[in-house]
């Protein structure tokens, strides 16, 4: 049943999208679509993860980035403005000390990374951060 | 393609019980599949998609990678170890080839 609430909800939510860029948003829906494939469909809760990112890259092909949850069981890295929303997806076995992963990975231009977060009772945290790129890492 | 080398790095000092942070690197181009040559042409992907790390046979971490992951891989994590053991790290490449290292470690 769609309460008032609802309903002025969805508005909103419609209205933000509408003003977003056209090639922005289909990045955006690729991401979500990987996010929602990695979590099963289950909606992460926002924060419970810490990602570092440079707040400025200067290369795109190598910003480092690391992310930690704590009682992790995975962590998948995805990068919302990339031709391929993935990044990586790690499974933390019996032998892993705290949940935590440190990589290098490429942008191909300033975008949102995001991390999402398995936790052992299966529900999913997320965070993402802004990462400005000044020379894009996707080749020429 | 030159040789594939691993290089692994562990802590100079640890004990038994301990977290400590593994640090791995591979030299591989990571070619993404997104560039093209001079003629146009999309190069094809090779990467490495798949990196494990073992402790003592029981595994540490099991990452899938993709094309946006940056070339010679570095990959950091953290194993709670023994007094001694031995570490298997292992990089799978799209090509087929497998490359693996081990890392023996006694801190007693």
């Amino acid at each position: 049943m769609l309460t008032r609430r609802d309903t002025l909800a969805i508005g909103l939510g419609a209205s933000a999208v509408a003003l977003l860029p056209a090639t922005v948003y289909a990045d955006e829906a690729a991401a979500q679509d990987a996010i929602a494939e990695f979590t099963g469909g289950v909606e992460p809760m926002d924060g419970g993860v810490n990602l570092t990112a440079p707040e400025i890259a200067e290369n795109g092909n190598t910003v480092p980035i690391s992310v930690s949850a704590d009682g992790a069981t995975e962590i998948a890295i995805f990068a919302a403005g990339n031709p391929t929303p993935r990044v990586g997806r790690y499974t933390f076995g019996p032998a892993a000390g705290a949940s935590t992963i440190s990589t290098r990975m490429r942008l191909g231009r300033t975008q949102d990374v995001i991390a999402v977060a398995k936790m052992a009772d299966d529900s999913f945290a997320m965070t993402r951060v802004e990462v400005k790129v000044t020379i894009g890492g996707c080749g020429g | 393609m030159t040789e594939v080398r691993p290089r692994i790095r562990l802590p100079r000092r640890a004990s038994a019980g301990d977290s400590i942070v593994v640090k791995t690197l591979i030299n591989h181009t990571m070619e993404s599949g997104q560039r093209r040559n001079s003629a146009g042409e999309t190069i094809p992907r090779q990467i490495i998609n798949r990196f494990t790390c073992e402790l003592d046979g029981v595994m540490v971490i099991d990452a899938a990678l993709e094309g946006a992951i940056s070339a010679n891989p570095y990959i950091e994590f953290e194993a709670t170890i023994p007094a001694a053991g031995a570490f298997v790290f292992t990089w799978y490449d799209d090509n087929g080839d497998v490359y693996t290292a081990t890392e023996e470690f006694d801190y007693a």
